[in-house]
């Protein structure tokens, strides 16, 4: 059973449980980041990417 | 792999957030500050808050009290123009495109289609049409000081419109059965005959070749983003799959 090594390395080589945690994980963190930039009414993030939230189309005001 | 994933993720969202940064520098927030400019002088306004924060003493004023603007400004913070101003905007710029790039990596994950350098730009295109111009047809990007609906009624359009679209696109990429054109098709469509919260009809001090210069800008910037994300992604992508495959498998990696 000793296998030689495994060149594949692309996303096919992970397991359904891999991706899902994978992905869930980069979901999370990305949601949590543009709710942070883009939504929040919280007024110092607001203010502080006010100007990002017009220029990526974000609604703002 | 799961680390390539996010390291992937996170140093193309540097890339293109910080060139993205550079081209809203030089040609969007100029045209916000000129919008600003023109705030409250229509039917939209800041409030009383902006009005105090906005003043500036004439040269050779007598020393006075600046209380008041002193706890607006402590009640409202908000960056200074200049350095820092553009400090945040890039910060929060590079902090957005990190947020979509893991969103676009989370996707890739859950639909199992890599993200590489040949099907990066195909990615970013699809993340320009889903987070960029599908929003962008019911809610023309706005500029400070023009009319606009509620705020929650706004953002709950975007998101239903980018989360439809967004799924339209990925079904397609998945499957070109009859059904699934069909299906998409409807979840293309439906938001924009639900329809985006209507702007209240009232007068904008903001003049229309100052907001429709800024639309076309921001879409043609947002375009360039996310083909730069797009691509940038699978590049690294690859690079890193590259790199992971020349260790030895019983290497720690």
């Amino acid at each position: 059973m000793n296998t030689t090594t495994t060149t594949s390395t692309g996303l096919q080589s992970l397991s359904i449980s891999q991706r899902l945690i994978a992905g869930s994980l980069a979901l999370l963190l990305g949601l949590t980041l543009l709710v942070g930039t883009g939504f929040a009414g919280d007024f110092r993030l607001h203010n502080g990417a006010h100007d990002t939230r017009h220029a990526m189309g974000f609604p703002c005001h | 792999m799961i680390r390539n994933l996010f390291a992937a993720a996170l140093l193309a969202a540097i890339c293109a957030g910080l060139v993205t940064a550079a081209i809203q520098h030089f040609r969007v927030t100029p045209i916000i500050l000129h919008a600003e400019t023109f705030e409250g002088e229509g039917g939209h306004s800041h409030g009383e808050a902006a009005a105090v924060a906005d003043h500036v003493d004439a040269p050779g004023t007598p020393a006075h009290s600046h209380d008041v603007v002193a706890a607006v400004e402590a009640e409202e913070w908000a960056p200074q123009d200049g350095f820092e101003r553009t400090a945040y905007t890039t910060l929060a710029t590079v902090l957005a495109a990190a947020g979509f790039a893991l969103v676009i990596g989370a996707v890739s994950m859950f639909a199992n289609i890599p993200v590489t350098f040949a099907n990066g730009f195909l990615w970013g295109l699809a993340g320009f049409l889903t987070f960029s111009l599908a929003p962008a047809y019911g809610l023309a990007p706005e500029l400070p000081g023009m009319p606009a609906a509620d705020l929650v009624a706004r953002q709950i359009w975007w998101v239903g419109t980018a989360l439809a679209t967004g799924c339209a696109i990925l079904l397609l990429a998945k499957t070109r059965a009859s059904w699934a054109f069909a299906v998409a098709a409807l979840l293309v469509i439906a938001p924009h005959i639900i329809g985006a919260p209507v702007a209240p009809d009232e007068p904008s001090g903001v003049p229309a070749h100052l907001a429709t210069e800024f639309a076309a800008i921001t879409l043609g910037t947002s375009f360039v983003f996310w083909l730069l994300l797009g691509s940038l992604f699978g590049k690294f992508s690859d690079v890193f799959a590259t790199r992971s495959a020349a260790i030895p498998n019983g290497a720690h990696a």
